[in-house]
This record gives C-alpha cells, structure tokens and sequence, in this order.
C-alpha cells in the first residue's frame, strides 16, 4: 500500500509575522520557513506506517516555487521515500492545490492520503475535503487516531464536542490534528541519507491542473490593535476593577 | 438569487453559530433560506422557522444525516444548490468538514471564516493565525463561505415566521459510516456562547487543579476554557481548546491562567472585549494583550479571587 502525504512550505509557526506597509501582504523577507506543523504530523503518520508494517512507499507532494525542495527533503529525512515537487510561481489556492493531489493520486494509486487539518498560512481548512470530494473518496478530517482495518480506516475525531469515531473505506483522505501523533526529529544520518531520495518535479500544465484562482486578495491589512492595559497589585484590585471599571461581573 | 445558509443543529436545536452565520447572509441579500439536516430533526427545522429574516426553511431528515457526514451532507447541499448565489455555514467542526466539499463539487473556492462583508463578493477573513487580514474578492459564480461565530451579532433566535417545506432527497455515499462518540456532557455554557471564559494553561500543572477554575467559573456563569499545552498534557479534554486551531472566542471576559500568550492561543481569544491575565512570569507575552494583568502564583491568586466573589 502507498501513502502520500501532502507538505506545505509555510512560514515557522514561531515567527511573528509582520503586514507590508503596502498592504499587498505580509513581510516573507529572511523569514524562517518550515513544513506545515499539521504537516509534519501527517508525515510522522504515514511513515508509522511505513515502520509498522502496514504500508510499502510514503511519497511526499509539495506544490510552490522551487525552495519547497527544501521542505521536501525535510519529509525525506523523516523517513518519506520519495517526494513530488508540483513546482508553480502562482499562489494557489487550496481547490488548485486538491486537484494537483487529485492529478497525483490518479498517477500514484495510493490507498490513503494524508494532509493537514489546516496551513497555519492561510488558515483555510479546505484542501484534504477538497481532494476527497474531487475523487469521490471518503474523508477523515481533524484526526486523532487512525486504525487500518481491511480495506478501511477507523479514525477519531476532533470535534467542537469531543471526540467521534468514523470508519471510512480506501482510498480515502485523512487530515491531522495535533494530537494524532508527536512527530520525530530528523538524525543526521537520515538528513544525509535524504540528499539521495528521488524527487520528480512537474509543473501543474503537466498534470493537466488549471490552478488560476477564483479568489483574488485585494489587500492584507494589521489586526485592530488593543490598548495597552494595566497592572494590578492584588487580587483585590482585580475584582474591583472588573466590578466597578470594566463592569464585566 | 438567495442565500443558503446550512444551520448547525443537533436535531433538537438550533446551534448558537447559526444565528450569526444568517447575520453575515443578511447583510448579503435579504433572501436567506435556511436548511436543517439531521435525523428526526423536525424540532430543529421548527426552530430554524422562528429564527429572525429567514424566508424558508428546508428540512432534510433522514438517518444519513443524522451525524453530519461530510459526504452525505455535502451531496445534499449540492444538490439544493441551484438557485443560491451563496453557500454559508459556521466555522465550526462540521461546517469546516463539509463545506469545503460542496465547493470542490461545484468546482468553486471556498471563503473560510469570514469576519466582515464589504459587499457580496467582498470578505475580511484573518491569515497567519489572525496576525494579519485579508480583504479578498470572488469571482466564483457561487460563493461558498464559512463564517465566524464571533465576528457578527447574531439575529434573533425568536420573531421569526418562516415556511417550512421538506426535502425528500436522501444520498447515503456508502464511503463513510458513523461509530460513535465520546461528547462531553457539563452544567456550563459552552464556551462558544459563553460571555465569561476562565481558561488554564501549562501553568495548572494537572487536570485535578482545574477545579480551582471551575470553582471560580461557577460564580460567573463561566466557561472553561484550555490551552493546547493544557490539553495536549491530558489535564483537560480536547473540546476545551481555545485557539488558531482550537475554538475562537470572544466574551465579554477572559481570563487566562498560567497561560503564557503564544500567538496561537491569542488567535482564539485575543477578540474578547476584557482580558484578564494571571500569571507568575511577568514578561509572559499575554500581559501584552491583557486589559489587566495579574503577576502572581495562581494557586494564590485563584483561590483569593473565588473568596471574594
Ligand atoms: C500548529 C500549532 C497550532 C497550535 N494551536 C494552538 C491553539 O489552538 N491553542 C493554544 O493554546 N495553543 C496552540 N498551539 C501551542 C502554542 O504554540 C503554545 O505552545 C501553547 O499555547 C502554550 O500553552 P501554555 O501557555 O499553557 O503553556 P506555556 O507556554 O508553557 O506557559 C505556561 C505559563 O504558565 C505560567 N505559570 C506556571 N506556573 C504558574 C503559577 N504557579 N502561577 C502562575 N503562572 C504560572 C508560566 O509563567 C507560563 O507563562 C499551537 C501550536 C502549533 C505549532
Ligand atoms: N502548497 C501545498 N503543497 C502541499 N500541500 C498543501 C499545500 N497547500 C495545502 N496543502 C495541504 O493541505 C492542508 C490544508 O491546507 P489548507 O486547506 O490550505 O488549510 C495542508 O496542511 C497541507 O497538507
């Protein structure tokens, strides 16, 4: 059985980003970039996998300009065994992106495909769904635990009450949440190995993918900003500033 | 052309969420349906009926849409949609998990999270964890949008007088079945509608020291609210999760303890009108975002302020 798993290269969850004084977008300029943390846990899971027994190949797609080698090489050294660059200039957005996958996955076969919950980017939330409902295949999403059984998968899931068990057939799409796995480090040893993985590149035109975007941003403004508050010396203080100043007990 | 607003239901009720998704559709259009799909959700669909500006309700019931299965769900939607110039549901779990399917179907983009309407292709939504946002257009001949539960005042749940008409159509997609759940039962508002939030952090140090807070949030009707690291040691379930990829919040007050202000966390409560921070560190980042802030050992502090409530 193969996997694929999906790596966005994504600004470190770390860095404070700043909005461009143009409002054309945020400040990318000497900004650490990393894998997608939700990435990184679809990657740890589907090399699990790979450990356990349950799958034979972990292949992993990454679609943007040519630096997402880097975040390639990064899932390699993790213990994926081959990546796919879909190397593009546009920014696309997440239907552009599930029909690469879509692309992929009709080439590959994979019995499951694992995204992240969300790109802590854009925060949209839409590509694994997307994907899932462009082959007609069942999905997984905000996963927390993920058991193969034959021919499918039973995955919990996080939800705004709890938690949900499902059980979807394969090939179908999972998308990770925080607590499915706690992802590995790379040893040095399988950084250098990583250097010699294969990875193909293609552009979206080869695959046959239309990305051009239906959204269009218009401008990328700050957040309101909050006045600064204040410090309190006792708890005293507190509850009377809340009663009488804030008037919000 | 109207608005299909999708409304978040346990088959009982209506959702709080869903009354601020139909305040983002009015101020779209002032044509706004209204679908309720579950299993024996006839008391939901009645309650979709009172909500303030809806014009028609569509009640799907049926099994397969008793658990909000995104295929099942998704295939539905589609197939109402002709006639809809916009698709809405809440940013809430199901909404996230379905509606990004519709698009895909109708071979769309999907807007997430929406905070403001500039006018109907027009949309403010947060990127990078709400530090920065966007204004973006669509072009799509049909837009499909998530809202956020905090950024629209919601309508009135009462007053209204809609039709209410059935949809027979049923698809069960055969690629997904239900299990079962683990739903956390508790006597307190749910955080998302809650206008008090005391939340706790790392800084609890286990789940037993939880009762501190809910000591103090059985005085103020509070929720009780988590962060990441809270829940992620097991001191508290999952569904307490306040954040960039928990629950995002806005009450009246929040109260953050032993919570030291990463930016995810900020992403989910950084809209609450009063913030309070107790914490022993004082350079922690969330005394930056707080309106007042506390420097203190919070196995002191808690207890003190639940003695003087
Ligand atoms: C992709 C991604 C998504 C994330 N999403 C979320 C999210 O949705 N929500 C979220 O919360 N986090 C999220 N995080 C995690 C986030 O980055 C932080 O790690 C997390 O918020 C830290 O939680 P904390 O403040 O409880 O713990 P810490 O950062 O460890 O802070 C504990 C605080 O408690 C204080 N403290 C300790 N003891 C006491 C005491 N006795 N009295 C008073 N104060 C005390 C300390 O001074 C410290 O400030 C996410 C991270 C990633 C990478
Ligand atoms: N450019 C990309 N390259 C590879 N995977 C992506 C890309 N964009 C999104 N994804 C995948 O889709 C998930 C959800 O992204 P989003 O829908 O943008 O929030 C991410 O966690 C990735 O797994």
């Amino acid at each position: 059985m193969k996997v694929l798993v999906a790596a966005k290269r994504v600004v470190d969850y770390n860095v404070n980003v700043r909005v461009l004084s143009d409002e054309s977008g945020v400040d990318l300029n000497n900004v650490k970039m990393s894998v997608n943390p939700f990435d990184e846990i679809a990657i740890e899971e589907a090399v699990r996998l790979k450990e356990a027994g349950k799958a034979e190949e972990v292949i992993v797609v990454s679609v943007g300009s040519s630096a997402c080698q880097e975040q390639i090489r990064t899932a390699l050294a993790l213990g994926a065994d081959r990546g796919i660059l879909v190397e593009t200039e546009e920014d696309v957005q997440p239907l552009g992106i599930a029909k690469v996958l879509k692309a992929i996955m009709d080439k590959e076969q994979p019995e499951i495909v694992i995204t992240g919950k969300q790109a802590i980017d854009g925060d949209n939330s839409q590509t694994g769904q997307m994907l899932a409902a462009l082959g007609g295949y069942g999905q997984a999403t905000f996963a927390s635990e993920v058991e193969l059984g034959d021919g499918t998968a039973t995955v919990t899931r996080e939800i705004d009450g709890g938690l949900e068990t499902i059980t979807v057939k394969l090939p179908a799409v999972i998308t990770t949440d925080l607590r499915l796995n706690e992802p590995r480090y790379a040893s040095l040893p399988n950084i250098m190995k990583a250097k010699k993985k294969p990875v193909d590149t293609y552009s979206p035109a080869d695959l046959g993918v239309d990305v051009t975007p239906s959204i269009t941003t218009l401008k990328v403004s700050p957040p309101a900003e909050r006045q600064a508050g204040i410090t309190v010396e006792t708890v005293e203080e507190l509850v009377d500033k809340l009663k009488n100043e804030a008037k919000v007990i | 052309m109207g608005i299909l607003v999708i409304a978040d239901n346990d088959n009982e009720s209506i959702k709080a969420p869903t009354l601020v998704t139909v305040a983002a559709a009015l101020q779209i259009g002032d044509n706004v349906d209204v679908l309720v799909a579950g299993s024996g959700c006839g008391a939901a669909g009645e309650a979709a009926a009172k909500i303030g500006g809806v014009n028609k309700v569509l009640v799907a019931d049926n099994d397969t849409y008793g658990h909000d299965l995104a295929e099942n769900l998704a295939a539905l939607v589609v197939e109402l949609a002709a006639g809809y110039s916009h698709i809405m549901t809440s940013t809430t779990t199901s909404g996230k998990n379905f509606l990004p399917r519709v698009a895909a179907l109708l071979d769309v983009g999907q807007i997430s999270d929406i905070t403001a309407v500039v006018s109907e292709d027009t949309f403010e939504r947060p990127i990078y964890a709400g530090n920065a946002i966007a204004t973006v257009q669509s072009s799509d001949s049909v837009k499909v949008i998530t809202v956020r539960g905090t950024a629209f005042d919601p309508v009135p749940a009462d007053g209204g007088s809609a039709a209410v008409e059935n949809v027979g159509s049923v698809t069960d997609s055969g690629v997904s079945t239900w299990d079962r759940e683990q739903i956390v039962e508790r006597d307190r508002p749910e955080l998302t509608a809650a206008s008090v939030i005391i939340s706790g952090g790392r800084g609890m140090q286990n789940g037993d020291n939880f009762t501190l807070l809910e000591s103090v949030a059985d005085k103020l009707g509070a929720a009780v609210g988590a962060s990441r690291a809270a829940v992620d040691a097991g001191f508290v379930p999952n569904d307490m999760q306040v954040g960039q990829t928990g629950k995002i919040v806005a009450p009246e007050l929040y109260v953050a303890v032993g919570i030291s202000g990463a930016i995810q966390h900020l992403a989910g409560m950084k809209d609450s009108k009063v913030i309070v921070a107790i914490n022993k560190d004082e350079d922690a980042p969330i005394f930056q975002v707080a309106d007042y802030g506390l420097v203190a050992d919070l196995f002191k502090a808690v207890p003190e302020m639940d003695g003087l409530l």
